[in-house]
């Protein structure tokens, strides 16, 4: 089966600014792919070009077969689109949201009226159809907004995006839109969707890639991620800013793991298996004369040190890349 | 427009009423503001102003509506940027909707609205002692003659909330539009007016619209005002079209 989605090379500037440069991805027919990273790595621009919004400057997007740039159309009629920023009317009702935009995607009012109701029984709404949107919690309002997105036949949408579905949703109402993506994944449905919060791509994707800088650092499967990059990390506090100094410039060209630098705990973080003989070896090799290193800690690290090590690797200190 | 592109527009013209019916404030503001200015001008203003044999309530009502026709507009301007701001255009775009059926919605919608608007004004007016004279081609041509306008001041107000990058700053480039009635002949006879003023108001586009829409309610004779009138919104019209399909682009690039 071809890939439900495939990019190469896609590269996109606004003015002087490169948001993506020539990213590449893949993701499988009938899969949860997750693009996960900080605000500005590009996942809305990516998201953006792969639901024909926006017009790459560079590299080619395949979205269910079809390219989409010459051929939008096709494109169009095989996705639905979930952005950031709610695109239902808060003063409709989620029935009227509904059978409105299901007349926009051209179906007759019997059809429109059919799928308004078969769209509020799954998405759990029918209590609140005849209620306006704005009486609804953000889960609920998500909910309808994912439920606009897929007015057409369900079974001819074949890639949802969804750009940041939970940000901003209490805990309750995120639990609730993870199920609804796993029901759209359970139908067959490819979904493709961003996140900030490592968490929900470790709950829902298939596959998790990590943006930053316009380009993938890194992807694989939640559990590849964690092999590959979590582990263990060990944490060596130098005795002075010197030794500091001389420490993460060894780190730098030696390990091959450069780790997570604090200059001001004087504390680099280096990524470890966590035993005693790669300790050691680790230990050596970053402190041959064995006068730098004043303590060390062994953690047990977490996907939001691989987050963190991959994309904040300039300044880790200055904005907490906190994963709920 | 194909038959689709008519369908989607109804649709969402549609849409629009509805969301204009949910805001009742706003339905008010809407309805109540041309019927007491109307009655501010009559009571208040009217006694001072000399408009010969005509009683001031005729000379006055097609200046009333095209006013009215004013403030109409200014919501085509705040639904449309608000439409830009959240995600609902992109929406659309993702079900294969254009800019011109998305801003020919928000216009319908305005010109039904609008015409609801000039009933209750005409409404209030006979109560007051409007009494035309006009034939039933009088008065089709004189709504039709308003009813053209309406649309070009909501096109040109669509193309202002596409430009506005929030639906506050979308009320405030509409402004304009709200004025231009008052320096015509529509409240008071342009030669009461400040001599350098002439030239404006007289070559205005509201001057030619009420000066026709005032013969055709009177049954007296407009001379080429009417066309001069269609010529203006033609012209506007082509204008506001062209300029918010290019800012439909730019901003959904």
């Amino acid at each position: 089966m071809p890939p439900a989605i495939e990019t190469t090379g896609l590269s996109k500037s606004y003015g002087t600014v490169r948001v993506l440069d020539a990213l590449d991805l893949r993701v499988e027919t009938g899969t949860v792919f997750a693009l996960l990273g900080p605000n500005g790595a590009g996942k809305t621009t990516t998201v953006r070009i792969l639901a024909t919004l926006t017009a790459p400057d560079g590299g080619h997007a395949r979205v269910a077969g079809h390219d989409v740039v010459t051929e939008r159309r096709a494109v169009r009629r095989a996705i639905s689109l979930t952005g950031q920023y709610a695109a239902v009317d808060e003063t409709l009702t989620g029935a009227e949201n509904l059978r409105t935009t299901a007349r926009l995607s051209g179906l007759s009012r019997t059809a429109a009226a059919r799928r308004t109701d078969e769209l509020l029984d799954r998405f759990r709404l029918t209590d609140a159809r005849d209620r306006q949107v704005k009486t609804y919690s953000g889960g609920m309002r998500r909910r309808l907004d994912l439920a606009a997105g897929l007015v057409r036949d369900p079974g001819t949408t074949r890639v949802v995006f969804l750009d940041e579905p939970t940000t901003g949703l209490d805990p309750r109402s995120r639990q609730e839109l993870w199920d609804a993506v796993r029901e759209l994944s359970a139908h067959g449905t490819t979904v493709f969707l961003t996140t900030q919060y490592l968490e929900e791509a470790d709950r829902l994707a298939h596959r998790i890639a990590v943006l930053g800088d316009g380009r993938t650092l890194a992807e694989g499967t939640p559990a590849e991620l964690k092999d590959r990059y979590a582990g263990h990390r060990l944490d060596l506090t130098a005795r002075d800013p010197e030794a500091y100094l001389r420490l993460t410039a060894r780190a730098g060209d030696g390990t091959g793991a450069p780790g997570t630098p604090d200059p001001g705990t004087l504390t680099l973080g280096v990524p470890t298996d966590g035993t005693a003989a790669h300790v050691r070896a680790l230990l050596d090799a970053l402190d041959p004369h064995r006068a730098d290193i004043e303590r060390f800690a062994l953690h047990t690290a977490t996907l939001d040190d691989v987050f963190l090590s991959l994309t904040h690797r300039e300044s880790p200190a200055k904005e907490p890349a906190r994963v709920r | 427009m194909s038959a689709d592109a008519l369908t989607t527009t109804a649709v969402l013209a549609g849409r629009g009423l509805r969301l204009s019916r949910r805001n009742l404030d706003a339905v008010i503001t809407s309805l109540m503001l041309p019927v007491l200015l109307m009655l501010v001008f009559v009571y208040f203003f009217g006694g001072a102003i000399d408009t010969g044999d005509t009683r001031y309530v005729t000379y006055v009502v097609p200046g009333v509506l095209v006013l009215c026709a004013g403030f109409g507009a200014a919501g085509t301007a705040v639904s449309v940027s608000d439409d830009m701001r959240r995600g609902t255009v992109d929406r659309f775009r993702t079900l294969d909707i254009g800019g011109v059926p998305i801003l020919a919605g928000h216009v319908a919608a305005t010109v039904v609205r609008n015409a609801l608007a000039t009933a209750l004004v005409l409404g209030v007016a006979f109560l007051i002692g409007f009494r035309p004279a006009a034939t039933p081609g009088g008065w089709l041509a004189a709504i039709g003659l308003l009813l053209v306008y309406i649309t070009t001041v909501s096109w040109l107000s669509a193309a202002a909330g596409l430009l506005a990058r929030t639906p506050e700053a979308a009320g405030a480039v509409t402004f304009f539009m709200m004025f231009l009635p008052y320096p015509s002949s529509a409240f008071v006879p342009i030669d009461t007016m400040p001599d350098w003023l002439h030239g404006f108001a007289e070559h205005q586009p509201v001057t030619p619209l009420i000066e026709s829409m005032r013969g055709l309610l009177l049954d007296r004779p407009v001379g080429d005002a009417p066309w001069i009138a269609l010529a203006w919104c033609a012209a506007l019209l082509a204008v506001a079209v062209a300029a918010s399909g290019a800012l439909f682009r730019f901003r959904t690039k």
